[in-house]
């Protein structure tokens, strides 16, 4: 069993406990699916959603895997505007150690604020999003997708499209999935995927018909509208003439690749409805469901950590 | 009143080599220095062998929190900071709140200086009014008031159009503007240098080249101007190599650089530690060993301290959200002297840049070892050791960019026209 502190990104991780989180994850989904929901790992634990950034699913999921582990689970969403910055963020860490909180999932619009957390508060921190810097549970959720549908998580070839330069999902997914063996390969104008981003076993493209070509799985990520209002991008239309996920671009990849996205889509901006919702090819709704179980085995690893 | 240093080491007249020796001060003035002087009468000796007798530094560039950000620092617990730190005279930035864009204020930094006994304060006046790169400020009545030159401290005259009026305008009283050489428009946002480190902390970047691009727009402007520009805290090869060949072609530009940006670079960043947020950002390796080469060829005119006090609050944020700035004034010497440890710089240069070059760039009688020059010394040991440490440091900004840095070369004592003031 893989020992781990805190959870605050893919970097830091090795296959070895990569490989653990999925295995373990991959039992949860069996047990979620046999309806027998109600286990007791955590039981007398508290899990504490400390959300500064909206996110309903990612909340929920999140909630969702620590009742099922029989944890005590309170949601505190703090929206960013009403707060005077970070100040909030050690005041807040000095409440949740007052409260001997054990599990503390964190999401804030700023990178590296689930780091200044974890120094200041004796609970474990798992990120749930920070800014623009990671999302490992996702990474995590991406990789069980995967590993489930193609039979293995190494030697793939998985083009990540769009705002890859805003995009925590895409750096958390870059790491998880060089590490573990995979071709990435990265498409999307270069005002939203800097060069900087390239590492070893990453490729980068400006064209969908060249970085499609044989691959795996296709993962679209969301566009932000501020990305219009700031000038990286003209228009969503002509972000999706170039970008968007549909049909015609679709057949470029290998002719059983798979779809996915993390969600919220702009359908007609990076992923056209028809691709997203074809079950046969879209594991958009799938993602879904491996989040819970990748968060339950991530929150099991984390406390059983802390015991030792 | 009188004090005579025995056997310790300082620059002859040249200001090229050290020689060992004994200087006498009296009534706060350098009377004499050489080869053995005896023992005056009533002179109290100090027995320093070994140890390397210097001006007072010159620290051109520093913020201090008076007035306005009082939590801060106060000019009190800055001037305990330099004293402690070797510095007998700071060039003070305007970025102050009020900022110091009115005569009156500049009467007040210069009183407050000379209220604590220690420290000259020599105030820089706002370029623009109110530090809002809209409308000149005005030159003629702030110098006359004292003021040494003008500058928005740590924002770049973002506008074409008005530096290349400051620079021209300034020109007809012989003053020069300092500028904060980054493009506003690059900048903006920015929290680090744009690269891989940036990029994978998720951390919004600001690209090195708007260093250079304000460089080569200031030093083009100072060229159809005629007028004299300075460029503070210089962080980038390419910068300095523009630098380099302004010069070569006698433009009137000159410039500095800080601490930070010769000893770390962004690596020092680390796991996100706000101590590390300085403006302009820490650069990539090349560029710090570019600012090196430029120290050890003379194309940086002096090294500042650019000390921006900043308090716990200030940093204690996610890295986007801290407050720019890293103390400097107690490591101004000592991160200095690494470099002549390492090989770097010969011990004179690095004197120089700290004392001879700004003073004669601030136009005041200071940084030499001269008879008849007001006795501001600074006493250090160059190869006595310590470790720098946030929250163990002179004065009350605690906020260093260099943590745990361990130093050879501490002071002894620093002495203000003749009276001693640390140690």
């Amino acid at each position: 069993m893989a020992s781990l502190k805190h959870l605050l990104g893919i970097a830091g991780l090795n296959p070895v406990t990569v490989t653990a989180l999925l295995d373990l994850a991959e039992s949860y989904v069996l047990l979620n699916r046999s309806g027998k929901t109600q286990r007791d790992s955590l039981r007398g634990r508290t899990l504490i959603n400390l959300f500064f950034e909206d996110s309903t699913r990612t909340r929920t999921s999140f909630e969702l895997a620590g009742r099922r582990l029989g944890a005590d689970v309170v949601n505190m969403s703090v929206a960013t505007s009403s707060v005077t910055k970070g100040e909030t963020l050690l005041d807040t860490a000095a409440t949740l150690n007052a409260m001997n909180c054990d599990l503390l999932v964190v999401r804030h619009n700023r990178s590296g604020a689930p780091a200044l957390l974890a120094e200041k508060v004796s609970a474990a921190v798992i990120n749930a999003g920070d800014g623009t810097h990671e999302h490992p549970t996702q990474a995590l959720l991406d990789a069980l997708t995967i590993r489930r549908h193609k039979g293995r998580i190494s030697g793939l070839t998985v083009a990540i499209c769009g705002d890859i330069a805003h995009s925590r999902v895409a750096r958390s997914n870059i790491l998880l999935l060089t590490m573990m063996g995979n071709f990435v390969r990265l498409i999307g104008p270069p005002t939203l995927l800097p060069g900087s981003i390239g590492i070893n076993g990453v490729e980068i493209f400006h064209s969908m018909e060249e970085g499609l070509k044989g691959a795996d799985i296709v993962m679209a990520l969301r566009l932000q509208k501020e990305r219009m209002s700031s000038g990286l991008v003209p228009s969503s239309r002509e972000f999706f003439a170039y970008y968007g996920l549909d049909r015609k671009k679709l057949s470029y990849a290998k002719p059983d690749a798979l779809v996915m996205h993390p969600g919220p889509m702009n359908r007609g901006v990076e992923i056209d409805s028809d691709i997203a919702d074809d079950d046969a090819r879209s594991l958009i709704k799938e993602q879904v469901e491996m989040g819970v179980a990748v968060r339950m085995a991530v929150l099991d690893t984390l406390a059983r950590s802390s015991e030792v | 009143m009188s004090t005579l240093f025995r056997k310790v080491s300082y620059l002859d007249e040249a200001a090229q080599n050290l020689v060992e020796g004994d200087l006498l001060v009296r009534d706060g003035l350098i009377a004499d220095f050489g080869q053995n002087l005896g023992r005056p009468d009533g002179a109290e000796v100090i027995e320093a062998e070994g140890a390397i007798l210097a001006p007072g530094l010159v620290d051109m560039r520093a913020s201090l929190g008076e007035p306005g950000f009082e939590y801060r620092e106060t000019i009190a617990s800055a001037a305990q900071a330099a004293a402690a730190g070797g510095i007998t005279s700071i060039a003070v930035l305007p970025d102050s709140q009020p900022p110091i864009d009115d005569p009156a204020l500049v009467h007040l930094i210069i009183a407050r200086g000379a209220d604590t006994g220690s420290v000259d304060l020599l105030p820089y006046a706002a370029a623009t009014r109110g530090l809002k790169g809209e409308e000149l400020a005005e030159y003629g009545l702030l110098r006359a008031a004292g003021a040494v030159a003008f500058t928005d401290g740590g924002k770049a005259i973002a506008s074409s159009r008005l530096m290349r009026l400051a620079l021209s305008y300034a020109s007809g009283f012989g003053a020069r503007i300092v500028q904060h050489p980054e493009d506003a428009e690059l900048a903006k946002g920015g929290a680090a240098t744009a690269g891989a480190r940036a990029t994978w902390m998720g951390l919004p970047g600001i690209p090195a080249a708007a260093e250079a691009i304000c460089v080569a727009r200031d030093i083009r402007l100072a060229e159809l101007t005629g007028g004299a520009v300075h460029f503070a805290h210089v962080t980038t090869g390419e910068a300095l190599e523009l630098i380099r060949r302004a010069k070569e072609k006698r433009l009137r530009v000159t410039c500095d650089t800080a601490p930070p940006y010769f000893d770390l670079n962004e690596t020092a960043i680390g796991d996100y530690r706000t101590y590390t947020k300085l403006s302009p950002p820490l650069r990539a390796e090349e560029d710090r060993q570019a600012v090196l080469a430029a120290l050890k060829n003379g194309t940086i005119d002096a090294i500042a301290s650019d000390h921006q006090p900043r308090d716990a609050d200030d940093k204690r944020l996610p890295f986007a959200d801290a407050a720019p700035g890293g103390a400097g004034l107690a490591t101004l010497l000592g991160i200095t002297l690494a470099q002549v440890h390492n090989g770097v710089l010969t011990m004179a240069q690095a004197l120089a840049l700290l004392t001879r070059n700004p003073a004669e760039w601030l136009g005041i009688e200071a940084g030499v070892i001269a008879k008849g020059r007001k006795a501001d010394l600074c006493l250090f040991h160059p190869e006595r050791a310590w470790v720098v440490r946030a929250g163990k440091l002179p004065g009350k900004a605690q906020n260093t960019p260099f943590d745990g840095r361990a130093l050879e070369g501490a002071v002894l004592g620093t002495w203000k026209a003749g009276k001693r003031v640390y140690g």
